[in-house]
């Protein structure tokens, strides 16, 4: 599929009401398509139970490198929950269970002889709600490199320089490193948490409704930040925002009730031409 | 085509993340050594105390029975410890009966419960539902300042000021001050107990009495009960407030028809603790009433309570393994099965309520 | 619709008993509250009362009370060995009581699996908090002063004490450690962090605050405890300062004992001073503890999960 400005004009002078009108986004490097993307995470038949309640029900999907892959899908329907058993968070809730495989680069991140330790390390994360911790914005974003034991390995103030400034927040501290990162707004302390994720190099940085608790104008200054964490990183993000998604994803997942998974592909095939006839319905707003 | 990367490896730890993950190990194994201490604790009070206690009845201490082959005798038999009336295993005449300072334990606990239960229940009520904020604030801190001050200063107060002025009477204690009780042949100007006293038991009051051990007993235990009473109330849901007002209900029926009732569990929770605070009560008792092991009624009199028998007998110089010294162990071994059992009856009371207000 | 008036409508409701009982109930409430109002301005009253005519009548000379050692003769007698050894008891009470306690709590609410032991080590912390002071006065005389020889010496007390306040301690460490929010718990977590990790860089500082105003409030109950020391041996006047935790003693509270029983009326004086040295040390303790707690309280110490 080529890309070329007259599509998001198509999309705009639709007249088929059926669709939102909404701004696709275009992938600049028309070489790299979509769908030459390497594998980074891939799921096999992976459901997680809490308790008796299956809250993801047999989902097989392959998340591209150096993409942003969005989750979408009405509250509850596992988008969340699978994110969560991408780095097995889901370890920390006694009540979770998990069948099937998640390959991480290949390799089945529930086998026995994975450290679920070593496995975050590779893989961020940013949460819904800004969660720094109550320490200054300098320890705040080397926190991860010390608990992994690379303080000596590393320059510190140089690395906390690089991540502020991936995370776009650099500008904005660089004379207050050591006050509270408390002491933030909420778009800033989301930036700060992000710094803190992107600091330790992981692969693969997953975002929790990231913007779901900030203002707009902080919701924009993260959206743009997260089209460039793709160059380096690959971001799966999960949002209940269509637009949001529409706006900054390469490829969409669609989830919907139950924890299945509905239809996944292309951003722009998912929004303009969707497969499901459930997920047209969801995204013109019948339900959700 | 999208093909699978294969860099799999790095996620099953490296040496830096194992030295992490024995760090943490170690550090469990630490804790966890901490948290087995306080229960080795409550084993060695078992042990020490029995094992003590045993020389006083059997003649020899468990320990040494066991280690060094010691035999055992018949000393003191329970028959005469549980069931005499004289208590002093110092005088040369000894006796071995525990009765009167049990029974000073539990008149003064009785008593002090019949002060701070019914007091404490009251400020409770009072702080929950009657009071304005400001009265509020003025009045948990004097309460939190009572909880606040050392059995020794309660002590002190009993002997300086509450029993004179039983005895004596305020005038006499504002011209005699600094411990005039002490003295008690200061000239006295008589006060209304004083008569009632010899009018009502025909004694006389001395330095030391019941009275003043349980006012003073009673008013340390008062916040105790009086705290938790009043976070018992304060959790009670206002729905359940709201719909008795929307009835009609004045605050009077709210607060004993309502309020109570739903409260009762911790209410009865801060009784039991107040009670049982009030059994291991040392100082203050002690300064209050008395060294006197009196079987006795008279609130009047002079009596002695466990916890003051233990304190009198360590003040002076009581040699290891002399009978005095063993029958410390004995009392003391009786003192803490009472709190224990005190402990007992507030988690079954506890599990007993929460069943029946789920 | 009614054509009854709405002064009609309400006769025949006779709420003047009600009321009557409403207002008598009232005030018997009042009354009680009052109660413990009234006693603590007659202690606060009395003991300044005493110490004051103490001062006046006996021309006590303040340098020699707060440095000097006691005697048995009053007019030589001071209070400065009783408050050395307060602070040593004090000190070494802390320094036995906090690790473990606060590792207890950590373990507790960290580390513990949802099991019998659990529930067994819990059950007993409640009864450990039920056992009055004299009987860890006694556990330490047996098994410290005499079994193992140590004497009566500080360090026997402060092994009493430290068993006496670490129930309190524990208890509040344990408040402080739940308190931290899970939301910052899972970001520490989802950076690859051990648990130990968690708990050293996060959990800890952030619980730190609570933990030490639970501690502040454990000391300041244990300063004023009289009866375990009695048991453990005091001496009955302080005529030595302390030397280290070897030594024999006679704390503040001891000392205020001794002092009341004594024949000579000027040493019921000393006592009064001694008390209002003690209550003087405890305020100060509580000060620190409640400014603790209000510090800590208001800054942004967590953020609500959404």
């Amino acid at each position: 599929m080529s890309n070329h400005p007259s599509r998001e004009r198509s999309a705009a002078e639709s007249s088929d009401n059926k669709l939102i009108q909404t701004e696709v986004h275009a992938d600049a490097d028309s070489d790299q398509t979509n769908s030459s993307a390497k594998t980074v995470v891939r799921a096999e038949g992976l459901s997680v139970y809490y308790d008796d309640d299956r809250a993801l029900n047999d989902v097989t999907i392959e998340i591209p490198e150096h993409r942003v892959t969005a989750m979408i899908g009405p509250s509850g329907c596992g988008k969340s929950t699978f994110l969560r058993s991408i780095n097995r968070m889901n370890d920390r809730i006694p009540a979770a269970s998990v069948e099937g495989e998640l390959y991480f680069h290949g390799k089945n991140v529930y086998d026995d002889d994975v450290d679920p330790v070593a496995l975050r390390r590779k893989i961020g994360q940013v949460f819904q709600a800004p969660n720094p911790f109550p320490k200054s914005i300098y320890d705040n974003v080397a926190y991860g490199l010390r608990v992994q034991g690379q303080a000596d390995e590393v320059d510190l103030d140089s690395a906390v320089e690089r991540a502020l400034r991936g995370a776009a927040l650099w500008d904005e501290v660089k004379d207050q490193l050591d006050e509270s990162g408390l002491d933030l707004s909420g778009g800033q302390q989301q930036r700060l948490c992000i710094a803190r994720a992107i600091a330790t190099d992981p692969e693969v940085v997953l975002m929790d409704e990231p913007t779901s608790a900030l203002d707009p104008v902080a919701a924009s200054k993260i959206e743009d930040l997260i089209a460039e964490l793709a160059e380096e990183y690959t971001v799966i993000i999960v949002t209940h925002n269509m637009q949001q998604a529409a706006r900054i994803s390469d490829r969409t997942a669609v989830f919907l009730t139950g924890g299945k998974l509905v239809e996944f592909d292309d951003t722009a095939t998912v929004f303009e031409d969707p497969a499901d006839d459930r997920v047209e319905d969801y995204i013109t707003g019948k339900f959700g | 085509m999208s093909t699978e990367t294969h860099s799999g490896s790095g996620i099953s730890g490296d040496d830096s993340l194992e030295a992490a993950h024995e760090k943490n190990r170690r550090v469990r194994q630490f804790l966890f050594g901490c948290a087995a201490i306080t229960v080795v604790t409550t084993i060695a009070i078992f042990l020490v105390l029995f094992d003590n206690a045993a020389q006083y009845f059997f003649g020899a201490r468990i320990s040494e029975a066991v280690l060094e082959g010691d035999s055992f005798i018949r000393t003191i038999t329970f028959t005469e410890f549980f069931t005499g009336t004289r208590w002093a295993p110092d005088h040369s005449t000894p006796a071995h009966g525990v009765l009167p300072i049990v029974w000073g334990t539990l008149a003064i606990t009785i008593g002090a419960g019949l002060v701070s239960i019914p007091i404490g229940t009251a400020t409770a009520l009072y702080l929950s539902e009657y009071a304005k904020t400001e009265t509020r604030n003025k009045l948990k801190p004097v309460l939190e300042v009572l909880a606040g001050i050392p059995t020794i200063v309660y002590g002190y107060f009993a002997v300086s000021f509450l029993t004179p002025v039983l005895v004596d009477g305020i005038a006499t204690y504002l011209a005699n001050p600094i411990g005039g009780t002490l003295d008690s042949n200061s000239h006295f100007a008589p006060f209304v107990l004083k008569p009632l006293a010899e009018a009502l038991m025909g004694a006389s009051v001395g330095r030391y009495s019941m009275l003043a051990g349980i006012l003073v007993v009673g008013t340390m235990t008062i916040p105790m009960v009086s705290s938790i009473s009043e976070d018992a109330m304060q959790s009670v849901p206002d729905e359940l407030r709201n719909g008795a007002y929307a009835l009609g209900a004045t605050k009077y029926q709210v607060s004993l028809r309502i309020v109570l009732p739903a409260a009762v569990s911790g209410i009865f929770a801060s009784y039991i603790l107040a009670l049982s605070r009030a059994i291991g009560e040392t100082m203050a008792v002690t300064m209050a009433a008395g060294f006197n092991a009196n079987l006795t009624a008279n609130p009047f009199d002079e009596i002695m309570t466990m916890t003051a028998y233990l304190v009198s007998m360590a003040r002076g110089t009581t040699a290891v393994g002399t009978i005095e010294y063993q029958s410390l162990f004995a009392v003391g071994l009786l003192l803490f099965l009472m709190t224990l059992m005190m402990n007992v009856i507030n988690d079954w009371m506890k599990r007993r309520f929460q069943e029946e207000y789920r | 619709m009614s054509t009854k008036r709405a002064g009609e409508f309400l006769t025949g409701v006779d709420l003047r008993q009600e009321k009557v009982r409403n207002r008598v109930f009232h005030g018997l409430l009042v009354a009680a509250s009052l109660f413990g109002l009234v006693m603590l301005v007659l202690l606060i009253a009395d003991v300044i009362w005493e110490s004051s005519q103490a001062l006046i009548t006996y021309d006590i000379d303040l340098w020699n009370f707060f440095t000097g050692t006691s005697s048995s003769r009053a007019p030589q007698a001071g209070f400065g060995a009783s408050i050395i050894a307060s602070f040593w008891l004090m000190a070494l009470t802390a320094g036995l009581a906090f690790v473990i306690a606060v590792g207890c709590a950590l373990y507790l609410v960290e580390y513990a699996p949802a099991n019998r032991t659990t529930r067994l080590i819990e059950a007993n912390l409640a009864n450990l908090a039920g056992v009055p002071s004299i009987v860890y006065g006694l556990l330490v005389l047996a098994l410290i002063v005499n079994d193992v020889g140590l004497g009566s010496v500080i360090l026997a007390g402060a092994i009493a004490l430290a068993l006496l306040v670490m129930p309190i301690i524990i208890v509040a460490s344990i408040e402080s450690i739940r308190a931290v929010p899970s939301s910052v718990r899972d970001g520490a977590y989802a950076m690859g962090s051990t648990k130990w990790q968690t708990i050293r860089r996060v959990v800890l500082p952030q619980a730190m605050p609570g933990i030490l105003t639970g501690t502040i409030l454990a000391l300041a109950r244990a300063i004023g405890e009289t009866a375990p020391l009695i048991m453990v041996g005091t001496m009955l006047h302080a005529t030595r300062y302390p030397s280290g935790p070897f030594a024999s003693f006679s704390a503040m509270p001891t000392q205020i004992y001794s002092w009341t029983y004594q024949a000579d009326r000027m040493f019921n004086g000393l006592a009064a001073l001694g008390i209002v040295v003690l209550l003087v040390f405890l305020t100060g303790m509580y000060v620190v503890a409640g400014y603790l707690r209000k510090r800590y309280e208001t800054d942004g110490g967590s953020i609500t999960n959404v």
